[in-house]
């Protein structure tokens, strides 16, 4: 209720200088009957969703593409879109995208999920899904924290930012050992032609246009496309708007944004 | 079934082998999976009629590629089988021991979202890596392994022939009724290799498989979203009601058994797999001295076939459970006859004995003189 009037007071302001342009909406793939949707305010979630949903506008693949969906704060979009969705078990997104890739290798297949199961319980369905070049998207959300359940150590939780439960006096490594870089480890193993790209949210435009260069790069090259979208999650940091985006700022010195195909530039 | 219809051939062959035969000839297309002993050569033997993977081999039944994938573990296998039948291909797997233990997190998955997962489990030693060897000790595990209530169907075959008769009808059994489905064999059953007649499907015995996902559904522009995560209890639970009376109502056409010179028998033996074979000899022995003693073997362990149960032990005066385990089979009878007594119809339970030899193969001599003993 507070979303739509916020955005009927918006189009009013707004509406003397976009009159003559399209209003600025939602992607046609969303499912409004799932609308407002649960995350929390200021969570980096529905910004990435939102822009996969324009890419998926954008390429016309609404109703080809299946969006598998992991376990923690990303399960929320389980109908986030009108588009053939599933969760799954907590990690086991990877491995469910191969063998549906393998099975309808036309679809466009992504497999959405944090970063506890893409690097922690799933890192190995992450690591041989690279080895063996499967030709799907893995989009994986780097929060530096386990949201969903309240704000634990993650294996992106670096030193020196806000404190999570499981390491409340900060994740020194001489306790803790050191953080994983999810696309630094991809490059590492991938074979030559996958995509591989970090993205933060800050930059919205930046997270579309990586997200659609991979799920091209997934039709066309038919090679594994993989992007870390660096996020946020005030409630957890405890940050408000201003900290929130200077934390993001802070981070990206230890996860910059890059983009490259590998074999061609590494 | 009118089998003289059927190009039928006879082979000698390998238990583990029969099951990836058999599951060709039901319409797999794709095996996803991680070695482990003694399942391996269901495996080895589907690579092998895969043929070379740049030019692979066709099925008999869809002309579509057989293709398979040794996954990183038999989680990734599980949850890999899942994805290809939310595409709608049949698919499967095979594991054994601590291999079902962790494959038990894809098969929760595919009890919560109904997927027709079709699994070959191939009994190995219990308590935890134990041996590789036998045991009936997988039962628990195969029938309710995982958070949920059990809904699958576990078929028990006790013969060569079972295996392949049994690997024909889960993939049947799994798109028809969507429940994950496991042929429950064991070491002796995968190892030993003997005669197996092979026979193709009948086409109207074929259940077509149809996309979960991007299919029917999305033609007509409607979106399926699974899930299984719930935000309230009662959502939760109106879903396991509604499993628990889909479960019910379709248990009637799955559950099966077979009651062997039940009818005037005093002595009812009950026992599944290869057990029941040997249980099986044991009671032409008995009934060559007079002793009137007859064996109820239940084909499906999930779910179990309760009328057939209740005529054979009915009119019995002593029921002897003989298992490769302490009880995993006879928990489930025990439950069921404790369930129907409960519908208040009047039925009195036989006394009972058992022959539990945990991780033991039985013979028919040790069971013939378990009926004989004096108690």
């Amino acid at each position: 209720m507070k979303t739509s009037n916020k955005q009927q007071r918006n189009r009013k302001e707004t509406a003397p200088r976009t009159a003559s342009l399209p209003v600025p909406s939602f992607p046609r793939c969303y499912k409004e009957s799932s609308k407002p949707h649960k995350f929390c305010p200021g969570c980096g979630h529905p910004i990435t969703l939102h822009e996969i949903g324009m890419v998926v506008d954008e390429l016309g693949i609404q109703n080809k593409t299946a969006f598998l969906i992991d376990i923690g704060c990303s399960l929320l979009a389980w109908d986030f879109f009108d588009i053939d969705t599933t969760q799954t078990h907590h990690g086991r997104t990877v491995p469910t995208a191969v063998g549906f890739k393998r099975a309808m290798p036309d679809a466009t297949v992504i497999a959405y999920l944090g970063d506890g199961g893409g690097y922690a319980i799933g890192t190995q369905h992450l690591v041989h899904a690279t080895l063996r070049n499967d030709p799907i998207t893995v989009i994986i959300i780097n929060n530096l924290t386990y949201a969903m359940t309240g704000g634990q150590m993650a294996p992106t939780t670096i030193e020196k930012q806000p404190p999570t439960t499981t390491a409340p006096f900060d994740r020194t490594p001489d306790v803790f050992g050191t953080n994983l870089k999810g696309p630094e480890l991809v490059l590492h193993l991938a074979m030559p032609g996958a995509f591989v790209a970090r993205t933060a949210v800050d930059n919205p435009l930046h997270v579309r246009m990586t997200i659609k260069e991979a799920l091209l790069h997934q039709q066309k090259n038919k090679a594994f496309s993989f992007v870390e979208v660096l996020s946020f999650c005030p409630t957890n940091w405890k940050t408000n708007a201003q900290e929130t985006f200077a934390w993001m700022g802070a981070f990206k010195e230890t996860y910059p944004l890059f983009k490259t195909i590998t074999g061609t530039n590494s | 079934m009118p089998r003289a219809k059927r190009r039928e051939t006879k082979e000698f062959m390998q238990g583990n082998a029969v099951i990836a035969h058999a599951a060709r000839a039901a319409g797999a297309t794709s095996f996803y999976g991680y070695p482990i002993t003694p399942s391996t050569e269901v495996f080895e033997t589907w690579v092998q009629l895969c043929g070379n993977p740049h030019k692979p081999a066709l099925s008999p039944v869809t002309k579509e590629r057989l293709s398979y994938l040794q996954c990183e573990d038999e989680m990734a296998s599980g949850f890999a089988l899942i994805g290809a039948c939310l595409a709608g291909k049949k698919a499967f797997t095979a594991t054994a021991g601590p291999g079902n233990i962790l494959m038990q997190d894809a098969f929760s998955a595919a009890e919560a979202l109904r997927i027709p997962t079709v699994a070959v489990i191939m009994q190995r030693g219990g308590l935890s890596t134990s041996t590789v060897i036998y045991s009936q000790e997988e039962v628990t595990l195969t029938c309710f392994g995982g958070n949920g209530e059990g809904f699958r169907v576990v078929y028990s075959p006790s013969s060569l022939q079972d295996l392949y008769t049994y690997t024909l009808k889960s993939f049947n059994t799994a798109w028809k009724y969507r429940y994950p489905t496991f042929l429950l064999g064991d070491g002796y059953l995968g190892k030993m290799s003997g005669e197996v007649t092979r026979y193709p499907m009948l086409k109207r015995e074929y259940v077509t498989p149809e996309p979960i996902l991007l299919g029917p559904a999305r033609q007509k522009s409607l979106s399926t979203n699974l899930r299984n995560c719930y935000d309230q209890e009662e959502e939760i639970n109106s879903i396991i009601e509604q499993y628990r009376s889909d479960y019910a109502r379709d248990s009637k056409a799955i559950a099966e058994s077979e009651s062997y010179r039940t009818r005037d028998a005093h002595t009812i033996l009950i026992a599944h797999g290869i057990v029941a074979s040997a249980a099986k000899v044991a009671v032409d022995m008995l009934r060559s001295t007079s002793a009137r003693v007859g064996l109820w073997r239940p084909i499906t362990l999930r779910p179990l076939d309760v009328p057939s149960l209740v005529s054979a032990v009915g009119n019995a005066r002593r029921i002897i459970y003989i298992e490769s385990a302490l009880g995993q089979m006879s928990r489930l009878i025990n439950d069921a006859l404790i369930a129907y007594s409960e519908t208040g119809k009047s039925f009195d339970l036989p006394a009972v004995r058992s022959l539990y030899a945990p991780a033991l193969g039985i013979t028919p001599t040790e069971i013939v003189e378990q009926v004989l003993k004096k108690s």
